[in-house]
């Protein structure tokens, strides 16, 4: 049986940690606001991750850095935003699907403007960007973006309708919704 | 399904994420409702023009280049890093006979429970997605049974568990392999578990499968069959079953 602590470290970094840094920046930098902190936690998260390779039991090698990105990331901002991650309230529900809401974006959105979508992503609640920034961006299914959230899937599902919801209002305001 | 019911399913059905059969339907409703499609229009550009404008951001080389040091720096200050094949045999072993024991609940029928597992995660998605997870939200059992009278021909033993961590917050009726049944709705943390029962039919029917990251447990118990769902771990979730056979 071949174990992991018989690999070489450095080897075993470039294996499992490098492939997804790009990945890794990226959720930080939306959780961040800026490149500058992005880099800071995007950095300390590889390190916690390299120094915790031996708790990566294999499997999937992004999801597992992700979640150490997203720990790291909530860490940071409770620390020096705390504004940033008051908590939403996950009772209301009954809230995710107001038809009325979404009839009047009933029209395509026609290419909506790259700015226009990062501005509509940045005022969106913390929770609700990460889980549009790992479904949309980086493409995880429901029960990865649950483990990455540390959220229950039924909690994920209203996240992404209210997320979904909050940006088409905000890009019907801003006009790009016919 | 009318358009109410479809509203919540448009998102799993846009992400691909929901099963079969309730993503039949949703396409069959599509095609009759103008209204539910100019929705699910509006959701796919949306998730286009998200996918299109080129929004993730790429790691600097400078990022790269600091950890590559950094990582190295490491390295040599403990250049045997202590070896603990152990842990890993321990691991292993674990994995090993966690997956004899899943296989040993594995029974042979398995298309059907498949058929049975992927229509109970629908109703379990639906319940938690339609905000109508409760027709009867209460924690007492003596009133969440009664409610049941008159409603369906058989009468499920409602419990309370909250002393186990597991309390019920309450039922409603659903709809599983063709007929009425008792949904009985318990909470573990955040995690909402819906146990279906109804009378138990054909031979004894007991498994345990992980299926599209959900947990299912059937079970029969007393002469009802139960069908437990949730996205709690398989361990928790069986330690819930045990309690249900009493």
């Amino acid at each position: 049986m071949e174990t992991m602590s018989a690999i070489d470290p450095q080897r075993q970094f470039e294996q499992v940690v490098v492939p997804h840094l790009d990945a890794a920046y990226n959720l930080a930098r939306w959780l961040a606001g800026n490149e500058h902190d992005a880099e800071d936690i995007a950095q300390e998260a590889c390190l916690r991750a390299f120094r915790f390779l031996g708790g990566f039991r294999g499997g999937n090698a992004r999801s597992w850095l992700l979640t150490v990105v997203r720990n790291t990331a909530y860490t940071w901002l409770k620390q020096n935003r705390p504004q940033a991650v008051v908590s939403i309230a996950e009772d209301e529900l009954h809230e995710i699907e107001d038809p009325d809401a979404l009839k009047n974006h009933s029209s395509a959105l026609h290419h909506a403007d790259r700015d226009v979508l990062r501005a509509a992503l940045e005022q969106l609640p913390t929770e609700f960007r990460e889980v549009l920034i790992l479904r949309e961006l980086e493409g995880l299914s429901y029960k990865e973006i649950s483990e990455v959230a540390d959220a229950p899937i039924g909690t994920v599902m209203s996240r992404l309708a209210r997320a979904r919801r909050q940006l088409q209002n905000f890009l019907a305001k801003k006009g790009e919704l016919p | 399904m009318n358009c109410h019911e479809i509203h919540p399913l448009l998102h799993a059905y846009v992400d691909s994420e929901l099963s079969l059969m309730p993503s039949l339907e949703v396409d069959r409703h599509l095609k009759s409702c103008a209204a539910c499609a100019a929705m699910k229009r509006s959701l796919e550009s949306l998730r286009a023009n998200l996918r299109n404008a080129d929004l993730a951001y790429r790691a600097p080389e400078s990022l790269r280049a600091r950890l590559r040091k950094s990582v190295a720096a490491e390295t040599e200050e403990k250049p045997h890093r202590v070896s603990r094949p152990w842990l890993w045999q321990l691991i292993a072993l674990g994995s090993l006979g966690f997956a004899v024991f899943t296989l040993m609940l594995q029974p042979a029928g398995i298309s059907s429970h498949d058929r049975l597992a992927d229509e109970a995660i629908s109703d379990h998605v639906r319940s938690l997605m339609a905000g109508h997870l409760m027709d009867v939200a209460s924690t007492d059992q003596h009133t969440v049974k009664p409610w049941f009278n008159g409603k369906i021909d058989f009468a499920p033993e409602v419990k309370d568990f909250a002393a186990q961590g597991f309390p019920l917050v309450g039922g409603r009726l659903d709809y599983l392999e063709g007929q009425t049944v008792a949904a009985l709705v318990y909470q573990r943390n955040k995690h909402t578990i819906n146990a279906f029962v109804w009378p138990a039919k054909t031979a004894s029917r007991n498994s345990v499968q992980e299926h599209r990251g959900y947990t299912v447990i059937n079970r029969d118990i007393n002469g009802l069959h139960y069908c437990i769902v949730s996205d709690l771990n398989g361990k928790e979730l069986q330690e819930f079953a045990n309690l249900l056979g009493g």
